[in-house]
């Protein structure tokens, strides 16, 4: 009953036999070995399991993976490749904005995100972007600091160069 | 002595924080290791019951499983546990095993265990177990518990009464008749949970030809799980490893015994091949351990200057239907009373405890054991007085909190401190907050109808724990921990300790104590966790061991091989060791600081042209160091934490604006990673004050078990939290740090409580029950 599906993941095109009811999460572990995508509740709630879907956010737990066939998926090890994120990836390091490091894939997409749409985000916009991010370890404020710091940081280039 | 000092004290990044970035962390979750089984689990849908009818076969034939295993198959690899311990005279616990034996406890209790191919045939086979278990009633509420009369929570119990003591100072009931004036109140506090964000997880995996079990388990305490497994099983210890690499969140709760965890390890046993059991979700929420459930009543003699005279406490804590294993569940309320008034000048006291069984999941440790429901009670008995006396806050607490110079200190409990800082941290927060400047915006906009409320509690946190914790009482718990450094060929330096890592930074802060007696970076010394076949044995990580035992450890441990390496290196040089000391990746001149020899050469000449050393010279280069605490039983840390709420009187809902923290953990090694563990701890203290709760209908079925219904604090919920410290190192030991992990939790809901009833003093309402829900705040207001 597995179906064969095509999609691109991190710029590489896969081609995985799964069964239909098989989540966008456990394709990209499971099959694909690619473990910073993590599962903390595997309902849509916690944020660990974000990827980019298309260059948007989308809860990896929740989408089958029939679904991304000819689309392109985006995951942490993806991003850190392409290094996007290596100017955010430093301020969470500065910041000591991880502890065990479980929600970390999942705040980094977020903050990619928010970046991405608003490039001076306000401390509550980030708090309020982080709604579908949970951390346990942390308390928020270090992961809140950094996102700010990267905001800064990205418009003072943007400036240097105009 | 070491020359190149410097590291301790610093702010330094951790270095396994780069992988975690990079999404290449190593979870057990993430582990696949060949023909691994998935496990998943029938639990029991009701909270007390007589299995009177279990069929498997249609599970066994399911597709995808391989072996379905119920009591009668599977518990007789596994010697039962029970969760009691010498010193708490009296206690009494069912025994419990692996998968539930004619009687269902709590509603998840582990029925029946189905291995297949995949974890999702193993819970599609789950559904065709058939299960018959005939309803009894259950044992929800404490009180009732205890009432005569009530059913009992578990077959084989005298009562539901696990343990009952009394603390008690002869002048009591004179202070009580004495004081000018009482105040009391009566408390309640919500069961709530870890909620780790990484779920338990193990993949146990024994090889029958060799005899050897490998455990790749999520938890803080590898050693302890060693022992658990080789004694329950009956294997020898040195054939039991157990491996614990990135571990997504514990905060305790990843320290106890498990049904399912021990299920796992049996299964493997039986089978010879790895089986593999992650908790989803909901299963986390039935089965990891709850904590808190605490009902107290409490009152407060006082005289008339407002000098603190005596309290008189009776903590009811509510623990499930077994005390855990192998710390019990009476923990936590034998710190309850212990931690009582613990701030203060309190000449008398008396302190009840009563454990109450109920057929729930159990409870015991988590963050700051006993001490956020010992802080809240006091604290709000403080504020009370105040109010009573007319005494600011701040005020109240600067007559009674134990003089900064009056240390040895015992207290009416029987703690002994060291030396705290009181009176400074109540000085400290007082100017960090703006005292003075926020009484002044709270009048202001009272008379705009926004009612603000300020709360203050100052703390102990117990840290450094040594063997009088758990071993007297029989607990194969260490109370040591062990490390081994050594020098490589190339001259760098490597460290296996027992302490362990879950994010805390305990890898980078003993790379730092290392490098400051060696003479090296932090980044010279790679440091290894986790493992009991690669690592010294040890207590690991739990109530705030690492920076204290770990890194008092690692110091010794340090200083053993800088007199190695000395030893060595004069022998080269034909000098007088006592001449020579380490910096800069060398030995070099004590007088002169000019390098001598690098580490890189020595590390080659011991290496690979011993030959060319003095007879007898000892080129090892290898150390071991075991440290336990001798000095006090354990340490204690102080410090006082603020909250500035508003509370919305129409709708009940509370916002947290600002939390402040004024903390002493002794010789801070590392601000950068001790302000997140506050900040961190605070959040796991507010949370419960304000969000979370385990709710349980009256037959005991806990309702809200899913992460949409179980409310986790939020970024957008919580406030920016401001850090002070003051240094106050204990002299116990070289290093002089004690911990702060529990700092955050232990007075963070008790400054959030008192805030929030300052908020509401004009209404002439009191919240007395956690979490403050807008409920709870709008039947306080009388609106409901
Ligand atoms: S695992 Fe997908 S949101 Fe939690
Ligand atoms: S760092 Fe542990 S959950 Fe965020």
């Amino acid at each position: 009953m597995k179906t064969d599906i095509n999609f691109t993941v991190n710029g590489e095109a896969v081609r995985e036999a799964i069964e239909p009811r098989t989540s966008l999460a456990d394709v990209l572990r499971d099959n694909l070995s690619l473990t910073g995508t993590h599962l903390g509740c595997e309902m849509g709630a916690c944020g660990a399991c974000l990827v980019l879907l298309d260059g948007a956010p989308v809860h990896a737990c929740l989408v089958l993976a029939v679904q991304v066939a000819g689309q392109k998926i985006e995951t942490i090890e993806g991003l850190n490749n392409s290094g996007l994120v290596a100017d955010l990836q430093e301020q969470f390091h500065d910041r000591n904005a991880l502890q065990c490091g479980f929600c970390t894939s999942g705040m980094l997409m977020s903050a990619h995100a928010l970046l991405s749409q608003n490039s001076m985000p306000s401390r509550p916009e980030i708090r309020d972007a982080l709604s579908g991010n949970y951390c346990r370890c942390t308390g928020y404020e270090a992961i809140v600091d950094a996102i700010s710091a990267t905001a800064e940081r990205r418009s003072k280039i943007v400036e240097g160069v105009q | 002595m070491t020359t190149s000092k410097g590291h301790i004290g610093q702010s330094h990044r951790r270095e396994n924080a780069l992988r975690h970035l990079a999404g290449r962390g190593r979870f057990v979750t993430d582990l696949v290791l060949p023909r691994m089984l998935h496990a998943a689990f029938v639990r029991s849908p009701m909270a007390k019951g007589k299995i009177v009818e279990l069929d498997v076969s249609d599970a066994a034939a399911a597709s995808g499983v391989v072996r379905v295993f119920t009591a009668e198959t599977l518990n007789d690899m596994c010697a039962p546990w029970t969760g009691v311990l010498d010193h708490f005279a009296g206690m009494q616990s069912g025994a419990q095993n692996l998968l539930a034996e004619k009687e269902v406890l709590w509603a998840g209790h582990p029925v029946v265990m189905i291995l297949a191919h995949s974890r999702a045939e193993a819970e599609d086979a789950c559904e065709l177990v058939m299960l018959d278990i005939e309803d009894e009633d259950a044992v929800v509420d404490g009180e009732a518990a205890l009432a005569g009369g009530s059913p009992l929570a578990a077959e084989g119990l005298d009562s539901n009464l696990c343990f009952q003591t009394v603390l008690k100072t002869p002048g009591l009931d004179e202070a009580f008749s004495s004081a000018a004036h009482v105040v009391e109140g009566n408390f309640t506090f919500g069961r709530h949970t870890a909620v780790s964000l990484e779920p338990r997880a193990i993949v146990a995996d024994f090889d029958p030809s060799t005899g050897q079990l490998n455990v790749h388990q999520g938890t803080q305490t590898p050693y302890q799980f060693q022992d658990v497994y080789s004694r329950h099983f009956g294997l020898p210890e040195g054939k039991v490893r157990v491996i614990a690499p990135d571990v997504g969140g514990s905060f305790g709760m990843k320290l106890h015994v498990y049904h399912e965890e021990m299920a796992t390890v049996a299964a493997s046993l039986k089978l010879g091949r790895p089986v593999r059991f992650v908790a989803d979700r909901l299963e986390s929420f039935l089965s990891d351990i709850h904590a808190r459930d605490h009902r107290v009543k409490a009152r407060m003699a006082l005289d008339s200057n407002g000098g603190i005279l005596a309290m008189d406490v009776d903590d009811m804590t509510q623990i499930g239907a077994f005390s855990s294993y192998p710390r019990t569940s009476v923990a936590e309320g034998n710190q309850v009373i212990r931690l009582m008034g613990a701030p203060y000048q309190m000449p008398d006291y008396r302190g009840r405890l009563s454990v109450v069984f109920q057929n729930k999941v159990q409870t015991s440790q988590y963050r700051a054991v006993g001490h956020p429901i010992a802080c809240a009670v006091t604290e709000a008995l403080v504020d009370l007085a105040a109010e009573e006396l007319g005494l600011d806050p701040f005020e109240m607490r600067q007559r009674n909190l134990v003089a900064d110079d009056a240390y040895p200190y015992v207290s009416a409990t029987g703690y002994q401190f060291e030396k705290l800082s009181h009176q400074a941290s109540l000085a400290k927060l007082r100017d960090l907050m703006g005292y003075d400047a926020l009484r002044q915006e709270q009048a202001t906009l009272r008379t705009q109808g926004i009612y603000r409320g300020i709360g203050i509690a100052p703390f102990v946190e117990i840290t450094n724990p040594g063997a009088t914790f758990y071993g007297v009482g029989g607990a194969r718990i260490s109370a040591q921990d062990g490390a081994v450094v050594r020098l490589t060929p190339a001259g760098d330096v490597y460290c296996a300790i027992s302490v362990t890592e879950q994010g805390q930074g305990t890898e980078t802060i003993i790379a730092q104590v290392i490098a400051d007696q060696l003479g090296v970076t932090p980044d010279q010394v790679k440091v290894s966790t986790g493992d009991t076949d690669t690592t010294p044995s040890g207590g690991a990580t739990w109530a705030c061991r690492g920076a204290g035992i770990g890194g008092e450890t690692a110091l010794r441990a340090g200083r053993k091989l800088q007199e190695q390496i000395l030893t060595l290196a004069a022998a080269i040089l034909q000098t007088d060791p006592t001449l020579l000391s380490l910096a800069n990746g060398a030995v070099v001149d004590t007088a002169t600081q000019h390098e001598r020899i690098t580490l890189a050469e020595i590390g080659r000449i011991a290496t690979y042209r011993p030959d060319t050393l003095p007879k007898g010279c000892d080129h090892s280069l290898t150390v071991a160091q075991h440290y336990a605490p001798t000095g006090y039983p354990f340490d204690f840390t102080n410090g006082i934490q603020a909250s500035y709420v508003e509370v919305d009187i129409e709708t009940g809902v509370t916002r947290l604006l600002k939390h402040w923290v004024v903390e002493d953990c002794g010789r801070i090694i590392n601000p950068l990673l001790v302000d997140e563990q506050i900040r961190g701890g605070v959040v796991q203290g507010l949370g419960p004050a304000f969000f979370e709760e385990c709710l349980y209908d009256d037959m005991g079925q806990m309702v809200n078990a899913s992460l949409a219904d179980y409310l986790v604090p939020m970024a957008g919920e919580m406030p920016d939290i401001e850090i002070a410290h003051i240094e106050t190192p204990t002299l116990d030991t070289i290093l002089g740090a004690k911990g702060v992990g529990e700092a955050g939790t232990a007075a963070a809901g008790a400054a959030a409580m008192n805030a929030v009833n300052d908020a509401l003093r004009p209404t002439g309402a009191r919240v007395s029950q956690t979490p403050m829900t807008p409920m709870r705040i709008l039947t306080a207001l009388g609106h409901l």
